[in-house]
């Protein structure tokens, strides 16, 4: 089924007090897809993604993911997603395999498949003989990478990525988008935000918010060709101009 | 199951990692139990005495003799009016006068009566007390000392034949240590487990390794419970290591069981982390919940009964130690230590605590959201 939707939104809205940080925004998102949600700082992409992963209440509007709806089923959908905040959060005073264990155990897996993930996933991140190191004396590209592996641990069927690789150097940046490839390619559903443009044209298909509301939604080519421009950042500029509400 | 050992194995790991926090763990109650038992003493000594002697005869001088042999008192100013003695007082150089007036002597051996005055600095309440209790009795005690010698064996002795003996039961030596000992030692099981329990899910949040939980499928109360579990144990280890410290350095064993205490202080324990992580389902920096675990365990510790007993406090503040854990188990810590109380005597206090440990720990399993509105 190459047309199965993974994440359904349905003028799924968030609001704050008087202010709406998300205004009704609409969209789905294929199987084995790659997501990318842009958008200026305040633009509403970490709260709509928080609603999406069952860690953030909806104020209106309906949503599943993976099937399962996020106002009653948030603890199923956690069972089937992976979720890399914009916050580095692995435990800094626990070494790269006490982590992977951590939470490969805290999602189920097995003692023997935790030690084969923790042997493949230390060797793809070229990390061998540092496993026992701590997190905290790693370099911010190797946390970001290793955050991402951990993330996807379990095979979860989407995993969703705020900003992963913000402050990180170009080729870290483009290392990250080898491992985004690689887990795609293993069936795995990638949400990603960001607001590297280059990055978004490494996406399948794009959606731009704009103070809380999707401004456009389509492959990086067609919305090129839509608003005439050579490159997304382009695109991005003429959007982003309309936007009312100023950034964090 | 599995999950909670994944969370337990984790928590271990960061306490082993943390130098800081075994140190804290073990330092601490070293230094507390050995300096607070000797400074938290009620016993006083070295009280300044002032004395007006107007009479400075054999008989006054003989007074004031006896009064300073006693050891309770010092001698710290001799003035010759009732004015100047006063104003030893005000300077704070005496806490209290003795004015013996003129003729005392004479009196006493011819009208067989003879009058004294005792004035008490009371600004400190209880010295002031126990200072005038002090010196009344010295006074009696001289008093039947002149009759006694005045009375060579006297067939009938006028004086009144009641004669009244104290027996003090359960601490025979009125050793003050040993009632203070096992108080304080609560007093710090109950600091350590309420802040570290406090502080240690509010350091997640800064973190930002709650969202990483949050994100999980993992259960509100096996997050609680792999909190909980960890500061237990680690507890456990302090009430031992203070238990060794009351018997090897005050001699202190108690009458009844250990296991009885251990037995209690589980039920203890379940009840103070529960509250400490209650407070940090609710804080979010680390200041917030030190700030408001100090607070709140200061006026548990104050109304524990610890430094003042419970029957004197007014009946409101008697209703709230009633609410209060730490005054549950400060009065079982004595009762076992002093008394040899069983499991059987102390069912109440074990019901009570059950209770306390289910109430926080609920509230803290409810409190705690994975999801924010």
């Amino acid at each position: 089924m190459a047309n199965e939707k993974v994440i359904t939104a349905n003028e799924l809205t968030k609001k704050f007090g008087d202010f709406i940080a998300v205004d009704k925004i609409t969209f789905d998102v294929e199987k084995g897809e790659i997501f990318g949600f842009l958008g200026a700082n305040g633009a509403g992409k970490t709260t709509a993604m928080r609603m999406l992963c069952g860690l953030s209440l909806p104020s209106a509007g309906q949503a599943t993911v993976a099937g399962f709806d996020v106002y009653k089923e948030n603890e199923k959908i956690k069972k089937n997603i992976g979720y890399m905040s914009q916050k580095f959060s692995l435990y800094e005073d626990l070494s790269i395999s006490e982590n992977i264990r951590f939470y490969a155990g805290i999602y189920g897996l097995t003692d023997d498949r935790i030690k084969e993930k923790t042997s493949q996933l230390v060797k793809q991140l070229s990390m061998e003989g540092s496993e026992k190191a701590l997190v905290r004396s790693l370099p911010l590209g190797w946390k970001q990478k290793l955050a991402f592996s951990i993330a996807i641990v379990h095979d979860p069927a989407i995993v969703f990525l705020d900003e992963p690789t913000g402050g990180v150097d170009p080729i870290t940046r483009r290392e990250f988008w080898g491992l985004i490839y690689e887990a795609s390619a293993r069936g795995i559903t990638i949400f990603v935000t960001t607001h590297y443009m280059d990055e978004a044209e490494y996406c399948n298909r794009v959606t731009v918010m704009v103070d809380g509301r999707i401004d456009a939604l389509d492959s990086p080519a067609n919305l090129m060709k839509q608003y005439d421009s050579k490159s997304m950042d382009g695109v991005f500029l003429q959007l982003a101009r309309k936007a009312v509400r100023k950034g964090d | 199951m599995r999950t909670l050992k994944f969370l337990l194995q984790k928590e271990l790991l960061q306490i082993v990692r943390d130098p800081s926090i075994l140190k804290i763990l073990f330092i601490m109650p070293m230094i507390q139990l050995l300096i607070m038992p000797l400074a938290a003493d009620y016993e006083i000594k070295n009280i300044n005495l002032g004395v007006v002697d107007q009479d400075h005869t054999q008989y006054s001088q003989k007074l004031v003799n006896k009064i300073i042999s006693s050891g309770y008192f010092k001698l710290k100013d001799y003035s010759p009016t009732f004015h100047a003695g006063m104003h030893a007082i005000e300077s704070d150089k005496t806490d209290l006068i003795l004015e013996i007036p003129p003729h005392f002597e004479r009196d006493l051996i011819q009208e067989n009566k003879a009058p004294l005055l005792v004035s008490v600095d009371a600004i400190n309440g209880v010295k002031a007390g126990l200072g005038g209790a002090y010196i009344q009795g010295i006074i009696q005690e001289y008093n039947q000392d002149i009759r006694d010698q005045w009375l060579q064996n006297p067939r009938f002795n006028e004086q009144p034949a009641i004669e009244v003996t104290f027996s003090n039961w359960y601490n025979p030596n009125m050793n003050y240590r040993v009632f203070m000992v096992p108080g304080i030692l609560v007093m710090l099981l109950t600091i350590i487990g309420s802040s570290f329990a406090a502080n240690n899910i509010v350091r997640e949040k800064e973190m930002g390794t709650i969202e990483q939980i949050n994100v999980s499928p993992i259960k509100k109360w096996q997050f609680i419970l792999g909190k909980l579990i960890p500061f237990w144990i680690l507890a456990f280890g302090v009430l031992t290591f203070g238990l060794i410290i009351a018997r090897v350095v005050y001699g202190i064993v108690p009458v009844g069981h250990y296991l009885t205490i251990y037995v209690f202080a589980s039920f203890y324990l379940l009840a103070i982390l529960g509250f400490g992580l209650l407070l940090s389902t609710f804080a979010q920096t680390q200041q917030q919940s030190m700030l408001v675990s100090f607070f709140v365990t200061m006026i548990f510790n104050l109304l524990s009964g610890l430094f003042t007993p419970i029957e004197s406090m007014p009946h409101w503040a008697q209703i709230l130690t009633r609410f209060n854990p730490i005054a549950y188990f400060i009065e079982v810590m004595r009762m076992v230590m002093l008394k040899g109380s069983g499991l059987a005597d102390i069912k109440t206090q074990i019901l009570a605590l059950l209770g306390f440990a289910v109430f926080f720990n609920g509230w803290a399993i409810l409190n705690y959201s994975k999801r924010s509105g």
